[in-house]
């Protein structure tokens, strides 16, 4: 394997670096913090913290605005009242926090905005041709560009794999810094479509490419390609990250995205960031997930341990 | 122009501050204490296991047996004499001649995968028991070392009735009655690996636990009952240096079967050499685990921790002998100490600790003596800053630096989480430093490229060779050294042969 040069513009020619990774060795590691058995305060410690972690996204064809203004009020008050009471009535509740931001398209972007007005909630937006990157740089940029006029102040792009699986790093590079330049005040999350790069040599490098290139967060998946995100991909992105922190000083953030559905797989990531680049990152300014389904799974989970039992799951609203 | 750029980059700065809320706060994430809480019984007072039950010992004496995560007592174990071994050796003879032997392979298989179901059905028993007498991570009780005990019985109750396909052309009979001496490090896989291939060749057995962790091998004698195996197939006798030594000077024991330090090793082999005795010996390590700088460094990290931190170091394969190729030397020392802060060390039964209780008193003593002495003749010395349990046999784990060939820390079986770092420029040279030890049991070799791995996998004198992993254990595959790590080979086809004759 050979590393890979880019030009970078106002650097000049700058290395990517070729890190070759070992896959068993990688897949057991982050197996091993599937083994971490997370109880009592911590357990409610991290559940509160995941929330505050989560992109609450919907990205369908059949998205309205209705749907996207439903999600934004599960977004501010992810609780039912009545619960809320029934939980507040035991001395170690605290208030459950909002998410960290709701995730729509573009053409969703205003209906969130309004939404979301004043509540610290970011609306993120997925641009750039999402899901599939296939269409030229103008397009995208200009997918970005009327993204954040409409209010989004994240911005989650897919890379062209298509131009990554074909050596074209240099293509892949430059719309990265487009769109950054692009994206203005919002914050850039590069999504990497790990279920497309498969193997981990790539998604070290497609990784660095992006850090290099001004990703603010980088991003497994677009929740569209079978795998999304898996520990193992996201052990190689969190020490991609940690390997980049070390040569720049620069913290990038870290979002896995799709297919983590219950608490107790949460808490394993939230181990495995602790202690694959520690508590520095266990923030919502450092890592996210990409999930709807997760938020209930933890509301449930944070009754369970407040109140000592569970309640049915439906007693969770929808939205 | 910079100017300019840079006024607009503060303002952007600002911005995105007042938008986001909670900047800063981060999660303080402590893991609670989770305590395996599954309950073992375990007696006050156990006697030996002779012909199928449990007896006092002719000796009249106990010694205790303690948890080295707090030194409190668990029970008291007979201290066997020679009387003792010779009521144990009788009934295994009886039981050969009478019944064992006489079962046909289909049969003595039946018992054997009836035994191992029984392991599994009592998995969480057996490693809260393993973990409480010996220390190790329940982790590692749990997910390792029980899951290997119930693989090796029913891997070797499938050859019970294939002994004819042993040795190709050839037919094969059973021994006899065989001694067996086995470890504290791993009491019930050690166990697995004696038992269950002497019972599927057709032998019966003596077996001698570790004084320190005899505890699951009597709770092994349990599970020996509830299968309905003949009585005196399996005896188990408990004590110290003495018992294992009269064991060994038993004139009706065919073999013995050794796994233990080189020294005892080496004392055993003259003792049995006066009698007519078979011998396998799986003996201590100095292993080289040596990491080129086309590896994958991550996963070589995480392999290098695997290697010597596993059971707190007390493994006789243990990579404690760490080979780096020197251009890679400093990232990999940062990466390693980075790591090496995340290892968990406290309770055993703590389901999230990665490194538990050294075993005993004497052997924390052995690994401090040796940590001092290798202070004392240089090198650096890094020792993770960690918060030990007040109670208990603990140790954190450390590395020395630049270790010359000639230092203890790299000749002496520490036997500890201690590790000895090297430099090396040329795979010959490599090679070389790997096999500079007077041991040879095992290797690791960490290259992303695949001809250079095989091409110094054939030039390592060394048992057992993993490429790009380490301490990786199954019963298919045989285990064994070269040098004074000893003779004979344990798991797979190879552990049957030790215990046939070959007709």
């Amino acid at each position: 394997m050979f590393d890979v040069s880019v030009r970078k513009p106002g650097e000049g020619k700058i290395i990517i670096p070729n890190f070759p990774i070992d896959m068993i060795a990688a897949d057991e590691r982050a197996g091993s913090f599937t083994k971490r058995s997370i109880k009592k305060e911590s357990k409610l410690d991290a559940l509160y913290a995941a929330i505050e972690m989560v992109d609450l996204t919907t990205l369908e064809g059949m998205d309205t605005p209705g749907k996207v203004k439903q999600l934004c009020g599960k977004a501010r008050q992810a609780v039912p009242f009545g619960i809320q009471k029934e939980m507040e009535k035991f001395s170690n509740f605290r208030p459950i926090p909002k998410v960290a931001a709701v995730c729509v398209y573009p053409n969703m972007v205003p209906y969130a905005a309004e939404a979301l007005e004043g509540s610290g909630i970011q609306i993120a937006s997925v641009a750039t041709a999402f899901p599939a990157g296939q269409l030229p740089i103008d397009i995208k940029v200009s997918d970005v560009k009327r993204a954040v006029k409409f209010g989004a102040t994240e911005i989650d792009m897919v890379i062209d794999r298509g131009a990554f699986h074909q050596g074209h790093y240099q293509k892949v590079f430059d719309e990265i810094v487009k769109v950054k330049e692009a994206c203005g005040k919002a914050h850039l999350k590069v999504i990497l479509e790990t279920g497309e790069l498969k193997t981990y040599d790539k998604v070290r490098l497609a990784s660095w490419l992006a850090m290099e290139a001004g990703a603010d967060f980088i991003k497994t998946s677009t929740g569209k390609v079978s795998p999304a995100a898996t520990m193992p991909v996201t052990l190689v992105m969190l020490q991609a990250i940690q390997d980049y922190y070390e040569m720049t000083g620069k913290k990038i953030g870290m979002k896995p995205a799709g297919g983590i559905k219950n608490s107790k797989q949460a808490i394993h990531y939230l181990c495995m960031v602790n202690e694959t680049l520690g508590e520095d990152w266990l923030t919502p300014d450092l890592f996210r997930f990409g999930a709807s389904s997760l938020l209930n799974d933890l509301l449930k989970q944070i009754f369970k341990q407040v109140t000592g039992r569970y309640y049915y799951d439906d007693i969770f609203s929808l939205d | 122009m910079t100017k300019k750029k840079t006024q607009k980059k503060t303002k952007e700065k600002t911005k995105a501050k007042s938008q986001k809320k909670n900047k800063s706060k981060t999660l303080k994430f402590n893991y609670a204490p989770a305590l395996e809480s599954t309950k073992v019984e375990i007696l006050e007072k156990y006697g030996n296991f002779i012909g199928g039950e449990f007896v006092a010992p002719k000796t009249g004496k106990y010694f205790d047996t303690v948890n080295p995560a707090d030194g409190k007592k668990l029970a008291s174990l007979a201290l066997s004499g020679s009387a003792d071994v010779d009521l144990a050796v009788k009934a295994a003879r009886k039981a050969f001649k009478s019944e064992w032997s006489q079962l046909t392979g289909s049969e003595r298989g039946k018992f054997l995968f009836r035994i191992a179901r029984i392991i599994q059905e009592r998995s969480r028993e057996l490693a809260v028991l393993e973990t409480l007498d010996g220390g190790k991570p329940i982790k590692e009780s749990r997910d390792v070392d029980i899951p290997l005990v119930a693989q090796h019985f029913f891997y070797n109750a499938g050859w019970a009735d294939k002994l004819d396909y042993l040795v190709p052309g050839k037919k094969v009979k059973p021994i006899g009655v065989c001694g067996q001496i086995i470890p504290w490090n791993f009491p019930m896989l050690m166990l697995a690996w004696k038992i269950a291939p002497a019972l599927a060749a057709g032998n019966t057995v003596v077996l001698k636990p570790a004084e320190q962790t005899s505890l699951t091998a009597l709770k092994f004698a349990e599970i020996c009952q509830e299968a309905g195996l003949p009585k005196g197939v399996v005896n188990i006798i408990t004590g110290a240096g003495e018992t294992g030594a009269a064991l060994v000077d038993h004139k009706d024991v065919n073999k013995i079967a050794f796994t233990g330090s080189t020294d005892i090793g080496k004392l055993i082999a003259r003792n049995a050499g006066k009698t007519n005795k078979k011998l396998t010996m799986e003996l201590g390590g100095k292993s080289a685990n040596i990491v080129f700088a086309d590896a994958a460094i991550d996963q070589a990290v995480e392999g290098i921790v695997a290697g010597i931190f596993f059971n707190q170091g007390h493994v006789c394969c243990a990579g404690s002998r760490l080979l780096i190729e020197e251009s890679v030397k400093d990232l990999v020392i940062k990466k390693l100490k980075a790591r090496m802060k995340q290892i968990r060390v406290g309770a055993p039964l703590d389901k999230n600790t990665d490194l538990g209780a050294i075993n005993s008193k004497e052997q924390l003593k052995k690994i401090r003596d040796l940590v001092k002495q290798g202070q004392k003749e240089g090198g650096e010395f890094w020792q993770v800053e960690t918060v030990l349990p007040t109670r208990g046999n603990f140790f954190a784990p450390c590395l020395f630096m630049d270790q010359s060939g000639s230092s203890t820390i790299a000749r002496e079986e520490v036997f500890g989480p201690v590790l000895s770092v090297s430099t090396f420029r040329t795979p010959d040279e490599a090679i070389a430093k790997a096999n500079d030890t007077n041991y040879g049991l095992a290797a690791g070799i960490w290259s992303e490229k695949g001809s250079k791995v095989h091409m110094v996998a054939s030039k390592l004198k060394a048992g057992i060779i993993w490429a790009n992993t380490y301490n990786k254990f199954d019963a298919t595959s045989p285990f064994g050294g070269f040098k004074e790590s000893g003779y004979g080979r344990e798991g797979g086809r190879h552990g049957v042969l030790p215990y046939v004759e070959v007709e």
